[in-house]
């Protein structure tokens, strides 16, 4: 058994290390070992496509991971305070934002805008077009949802007498949010920022949809893949695979350090 | 529930105003204008074109294959991933030391969150000529085509989708009360009695869980099939990208998303009723 959860693990980051060393390899074909070298990343880093790319993802991924955060936490704390059919709306809805795919969320947001826009343009004296706002508000619908249910999760399980000893002790209803509930949602709405900005910069399908003109990494890898990769994409592949590890390890211990009810 | 806030009406609306919001403008919006799409005609230079029409839903099987791929390959990945996870969760929530439990399932789960392009592009190369098949021609297993194959989308999609599948599996067995096991073995069954009487109904929650969330997620898969089926085995995802950015056939792909949204919510809708019916576990497992 300890075989085979070692060859799991085996199977798993293989491909990573594929990557990971194709970057290192100073010929170009990536199936032939010819050396060691640094220069792709070097490479990689004063290619101005790559870069703007990176720049436009991190700040896709950033934005929509402060709005996500912010919005699904807003969300959270206003379920609580409704019931019967409001808040049946609400969680239907946060769960069709979760479960439609990707793929229709970004195409059903490309033919709505795009029609709206052919509609409004000739009246206007800007152009109105998709960009990289259009993947903000596509990833901000989805992670707006995960970080709802998180924040949701966490509100169910804390202690209500804590409220209630601080609305006793006269702290006003803004005084007991920010002193009381703020810091024991905190761990929550960390853990969901991190998960908003990794989800938004791994995405493809959405922003391959709506991006307009932008372009965002992925989008630069996986039009680099098709006309035949180059270290250099291992390089960034590399870095990127790094800092996911990061994050992600850090949100793991965030939501376990908190004691995240089981889910 | 009664607050002491001054104007909770103006408050809870305050709250929920930006969800709201955002629902209706980048989710129901967007939905509305797909299932008007869906009975409308395609525009002479692509687009869409009013009109009202079945048409479009009529058509369907002139992609009939996608479906047919999605439909078989998508349970079939769903249920290879479960029989290879259950193994790994078992050892991480039975049989592994505790110290290294987290570290290890993190591990488990990171992949997923890392460039997928970039992994199934590297899947490419592991079992294109010059990878796996060469090697099994060393052993004496010549002429072996994995790329662009059914087994090469299958592979990808165990290798995708693990990550996802064993979380949830481990959350139910590690609940799991080993005074059951105990009693179970004491009363005189065989290990393999005890895992297939105790261990296995009781972890059946947590396969139910990961399985849905994997079929969702294959269900609308476009890289898997993009890179590892090559454009031979396709999935709807292919055929949803062909329509809307190659030949603009709009009114179609939005036929095509509404049959595939509604798979798959007729597929959730039965495993709410069936499996989480009496177990209790209703939480979606997110990460």
């Amino acid at each position: 058994m300890r075989l085979y959860v070692m060859l799991i693990y085996v199977f798993l980051y293989a491909p990573i290390g594929f990557i990971v060393g194709g970057s290192f390899n100073s010929g170009k074909q990536a199936m032939v070992w010819q050396g060691f070298s640094l220069d792709w990343y070097g490479k990689a880093f004063s290619n101005p496509l790559i870069m703007e790319a990176l720049t436009t993802s991190l700040y896709i991924a950033l934005v929509n991971a402060v709005l996500s955060a912010i919005i699904g936490t807003l969300t959270a704390l206003g379920l609580q305070r409704v019931g019967g059919w409001t808040r049946a709306g609400f969680d239907a809805l946060i769960y069709i934002a979760i479960m439609v795919p990707g793929i229709v969320i970004g195409i059903s947001t490309l033919i709505a805008f795009v029609t709206v826009f052919d509609a409004v343009n000739p009246l206007l004296s800007v152009r109105l077009e998709m960009g990289a706002w259009a993947v903000i508000a596509a990833h901000v619908l989805f992670n707006t949802a995960v970080v709802a249910l998180l924040v949701r999760a966490r509100l169910q399980g804390m202690d209500r007498s804590l409220v209630e000893a601080s609305e006793d002790l006269y702290a006003t209803p803004f005084g007991t949010f920010r002193q009381v509930v703020l810091p024991l949602l905190a761990p929550s709405i960390l853990a969901g920022f991190l998960l908003a900005f990794t989800f938004s910069f791994e995405d493809f399908i959405i922003a391959y949809f709506v991006a307009g003109p932008d372009v965002t990494l992925p989008i630069y890898i996986f039009s680099s893949i098709r006309r035949g990769v180059t270290p250099e994409i291992n390089a960034v592949g590399s870095v990127v695979v790094l800092s996911s590890f990061i994050l992600l390890i850090a949100a793991q211990l965030i939501l376990r350090r908190s004691g995240r009810p089981a889910g | 529930m009664t607050r002491s806030a001054g104007r909770p009406q103006i408050l809870t609306a305050a709250l929920l105003a930006p969800a709201v919001l955002l629902f209706a403008v980048m989710l129901l919006a967007p939905l509305l204008v797909i299932v008007v799409f869906a009975f409308g005609e395609r525009a002479p230079a692509g687009g869409y074109a009013a009109a009202f029409t079945f048409d479009n839903f009529l058509n369907l099987p002139a992609r009939g294959k996608a479906f047919i791929n999605t439909l078989t390959l998508a349970p079939i990945g769903t249920l290879l991933t479960a029989v290879i996870a259950f193994p790994v969760a078992y050892f991480l929530a039975l049989r592994c030391d505790p110290k290294w439990r987290v570290t290890l399932l993190v591990l488990v789960m990171a992949p997923f969150w890392t460039s997928q392009l970039l992994r199934y592009y590297a899947w490419i190369m592991l079992l294109g000529a010059k990878g796996v098949p060469a090697w099994l021609s060393y052993l004496g297993f010549p002429d072996i085509r994995i790329i662009n194959t059914p087994w090469a989308v299958l592979i990808g999609a165990v290798y995708g989708y693990l990550p996802l599948m064993v979380p949830p599996i481990y959350v139910s067995l590690e609940k799991l009360d080993k005074r059951l096991l105990e009693a179970s073995s004491d009363l005189g069954a065989t290990p393999l009695r005890s895992f297939l009487q105790v261990t296995l109904p009781l972890a059946l929650p947590g396969v139910a869980t990961g399985a849905m969330l994997v079929f969702i997620l294959l269900m609308g898969d476009y890289i898997l099939p993009q890179y590892l089926g090559g454009g031979k085995v396709f999935f709807i995802g292919n055929a949803l990208v062909d329509l809307f950015l190659q030949s603009r056939n709009w009114p179609y792909g939005a036929a095509v998303s509404l049959a595939l949204v509604a798979i798959m919510f007729v597929t959730i809708l039965v495993y709410m009723r069936f499996v989480l019916g009496g177990s209790g576990q209703r939480r979606v497992a997110l990460v």
